[in-house]
């Protein structure tokens, strides 16, 4: 049997040398062009890294493939990034060349650097997950596709982080992304009566839901319990702690779409995400509602915001009411809040702009 | 010779296009991996059905562990018989995701061994996922990677992987060393994340900077975000280079062509407007400044953070289930962050267990604190209350004196 609780492998192991022997010394970086950087340390030695674009969702002969590479270019280290990234580390300068070569015959893009959209993070989806309200690696695969030419350049006034999460737990925590793109369920829970009395809970079910919308069936012999339909959000809560109440549904599941968060300090606080549309129909294999209604966002966007503004600081900049009226989006009673801290969000001045 | 007709048409054509696919690179596993192919055939039918095709749950595990696995089954096991169990394995990663070659063909050869050869490199909260497997084999493919000194990550009620920005192993803005900080406190608390006993998940993530690259402020009940205390350090000559457009602004990430105008993109964007731009000199006023990092982001050859640097910690941020999402907010303004990070390890400590006491099942930390008010939780830590944590005081009058 295996040891336990050994812990990570110390990341001291796994540094290239010219990384342990800068550490804590890098003075200043460029970015050389999109997806190449430099960083350059108080030493005077420099490091140049490659950013590769990558799904999430790979297989060990895919990462054989970028070992190779790594091999061969940056001495046998390589690093992930927080958004799936791949990074070859250079000593040399003039490898550079070549691996871009290699990588482009491969079909593997370089890119993700400053004001580019860059791979988005996402959860399982159909691939893995039991409670998705939508695939998570093909919608990715085809937003990517019709976004391309935004990863491999700087022609954005700022940079566009896209999230995705398959359903309302959002493992992805996408609540904070310029663009997120969620799995929503719109279908009530179609309770098992039979399942449920024997596998799950009355009280901890009734407990799981936010609104109070479950309650004990009326007819007691029953064992299980009733949803109203008045109350239900469709949050999934119920099915994951009981098993007996699936709310997926082929026609009824589909897709949100929120813009405007961020999560780093800069200029603008923090921001979460807000709602756009909010439902679009899943439509595999290339999901092409989803698709356009991102790009006409990031071109809309790219067109009227100022340098250096995220897609949240140019909406607050502008107003909400103009970018329904510029993006063309409908808004709708849904855009309202109608959940805790909902007086929040409505207008408390006479200042506003026609559209 | 007629070609076989594909048994996948749909995502087929997820093989078309630009953006690399990973139908492609499941496929070519595909041809000597029964479980790879029959996942591609469940995911048509998914694609198809517009539905997912997993089963509720499943609790399957490693001896010695509450966690780390998650257990899965095909609701179509007739169909799909090599898929009819799909555990994933969640890996504990190196801090900021640095490989050598060699331990990622460890891992690689030990998944062939024993499960679908499909991965996530790496999962949303920085484990390396390893995706789909027998339950047979959960036991034999963990001995082999605790053996080539892999270890796994948290799932359930439990802490959760640590996960850090890249920090000073190649950042100049990191203000603490986000990397040894991660890993030494995933060593220090492993019975807590693989042993579950919580009343729901509990996130740590740690950012070297305000620009907060693992997105801590978002997604982790407690997040570390670097930060100074004292003034940003200027190069007077790199400024004026910046404005002689001889270095490119953003470090070039706007583009070859970005003019540079720093009245126009560093003054004027500056949220508390703490600087000024005389045509010779630029002035900042460090007390009106709130450490955003903007100029510094846009000037990185001029502008660096200050020297007496240390950590905001935050707590209470997370993803909606249950009572929406929340960001977390400032509970220690400054705390000095050195090895062996005690101070840190004792309020984590402190937290967990009022956390455990007070926390209904299923309730994050942010949660409690919102039910139960800051203030009580504010007493339990022993911390006092301190301007820095509030955007404005109570606008109501219903004060419990």
């Amino acid at each position: 049997m295996g040891k336990t609780d050994i812990g990570p492998p110390d990341f001291r192991n796994f540094l290239p040398p010219i990384i342990k022997k800068n550490y804590g010394k890098w003075k200043y970086h460029r970015i050389l062009e999109p997806g190449v950087l430099v960083h350059v340390s108080e030493t005077g030695k420099e490091v140049y890294t490659v950013r590769m674009g990558s799904g999430r969702l790979v297989t060990v002969d895919f990462i054989r493939e970028v070992c190779d590479l790594a091999d061969k270019y940056s001495d046998g280290y390589l690093r992930f990034t927080s958004r799936h990234n791949v990074e070859f580390l250079l000593t040399d300068k003039k490898k550079i060349a070549p691996l871009k070569k290699e990588l482009a015959a491969k079909g593997w893009p370089i890119g993700g650097t400053g004001h580019s959209v860059t791979s988005i993070v996402h959860t399982q989806g159909w691939v893995h997950c039991h409670t998705p309200a939508t695939d998570a690696s093909g919608v990715v695969k085809s937003v990517m596709d019709e976004l391309f030419e935004y990863f491999g350049s700087h022609k954005l006034p700022a940079q566009v982080r896209i999230a995705l999460a398959c359903c309302l737990n959002m493992c992805g925590a996408v609540h904070c992304s310029d663009i997120a793109i969620l799995g929503v369920h719109t279908k009530l829970p179609k309770v098992d009566h039979e399942t449920l009395r024997n596998v799950c809970e009355i009280p901890t079910t009734i407990a799981a839901c936010p609104t109070g919308a479950i309650r004990p069936h009326p007819d007691k012999e029953k064992k299980s319990v009733i949803v109203n339909p008045e109350r239900c959000m469709y949050c999934g809560n119920c099915y994951t702690m009981c098993p007996a109440m699936p709310l997926a549904d082929g026609e009824g599941d589909g897709i949100s779409i929120w813009v405007g968060g961020k999560v780093s300090n800069a200029r603008h606080t923090p921001m979460f995400s807000r709602l756009a549309i909010p439902y679009l129909p899943n439509n595999p294999p290339r999901w092409p509602e989803v698709t356009s209604a991102i790009k006409n966002i990031v071109e809309v966007y790219a067109k009227h915001a100022n340098k250096y503004e995220r897609i949240g600081e140019w909406i607050e900049r502008v107003g909400w009411e103009r970018f329904f009226k510029l993006t063309g989006i409908e808004f709708t009673p849904l855009h309202i809040d109608d959940y805790k801290l909902s007086t929040t969000t409505f207008r408390n001045t006479t200042q506003f702009k026609w559209g | 010779m007629r070609m076989a007709k594909s048994e996948t048409p749909l995502l087929d054509e997820l093989e078309k296009g630009p953006w690399p696919s990973f139908v492609k690179d499941i496929k070519r596993v595909a041809e000597r991996k029964p479980m790879a192919k029959d996942l591609l055939r469940q995911l048509e039918l998914s694609y198809k059905d517009k539905i997912g095709h997993w089963k509720h749950g499943g609790i399957v595990g490693v001896t010695g562990y509450g966690g780390g696995v998650i257990g899965r089954y095909s609701d179509r096991p007739d169909l799909f018989p090599n898929v009819a169990h799909f555990h994933t394995m969640r890996i504990n990663h190196p801090s900021g995701w640095f490989y050598t070659t060699k331990a990622l063909r460890t891992i690689c050869d030990i998944w062939d061994r024993h499960g679908s050869g499909l991965t996530n490199m790496h999962g949303s909260t920085g484990d390396i996922i390893l995706l789909g497997t027998f339950t047979e084999h959960l036991q034999p493919c963990f001995d082999e990677l605790s053996e080539a000194g892999f270890d796994l990550g948290g799932s359930g009620s439990a802490l959760r992987t640590p996960s850090a920005c890249v920090g000073p192993a190649r950042c100049e803005w990191a203000c603490y060393d986000t990397l040894d900080a991660c890993n030494d406190v995933t060593h220090e608390f492993q019975d807590y994340l693989h042993r579950p006993m919580w009343p729901y998940k509990f996130k740590i993530k740690f950012s070297g900077c305000p620009n907060d690259c693992v997105a801590a402020i978002a997604r982790s009940d407690l997040a570390v975000i670097g930060t100074w205390r004292d003034k940003i350090r200027v190069d007077q000559a790199a400024v004026q280079a910046y404005v002689a457009g001889e270095i490119s602004p953003a470090a070039g990430g706007g583009g070859k062509k970005a003019k540079f105008d720093i009245q126009k993109d560093v003054i004027e964007l500056c949220p508390t407007r703490c600087m000024e731009w005389n045509g010779k000199k630029l002035t900042i006023y460090n007390d009106d400044c709130t450490r955003c990092m903007h100029c510094i982001n846009v000037m990185p050859e001029a502008l660096r953070p200050g020297k007496d640097t240390g950590v905001t910690i935050l707590v209470g941020g997370k993803a909606p289930i249950l009572e929406g999402a929340l960001m977390s907010w400032v509970l220690i303004p400054f705390m000095k962050f050195e090895s062996p990070y005690q101070e840190f390890k004792d309020l984590a400590e402190k937290i967990w267990e009022w956390w455990d006491e007070n926390g209904k099942m299923r309730e994050r930390l942010g949660e409690v604190i919102e039910r139960m008010s800051m203030r009580k939780f504010l007493d339990a830590m022993g911390l006092p209350a301190v301007p820095q944590m509030v955007k404005t005081p109570r606008y109501n009058p219903y004060i419990f004196f």
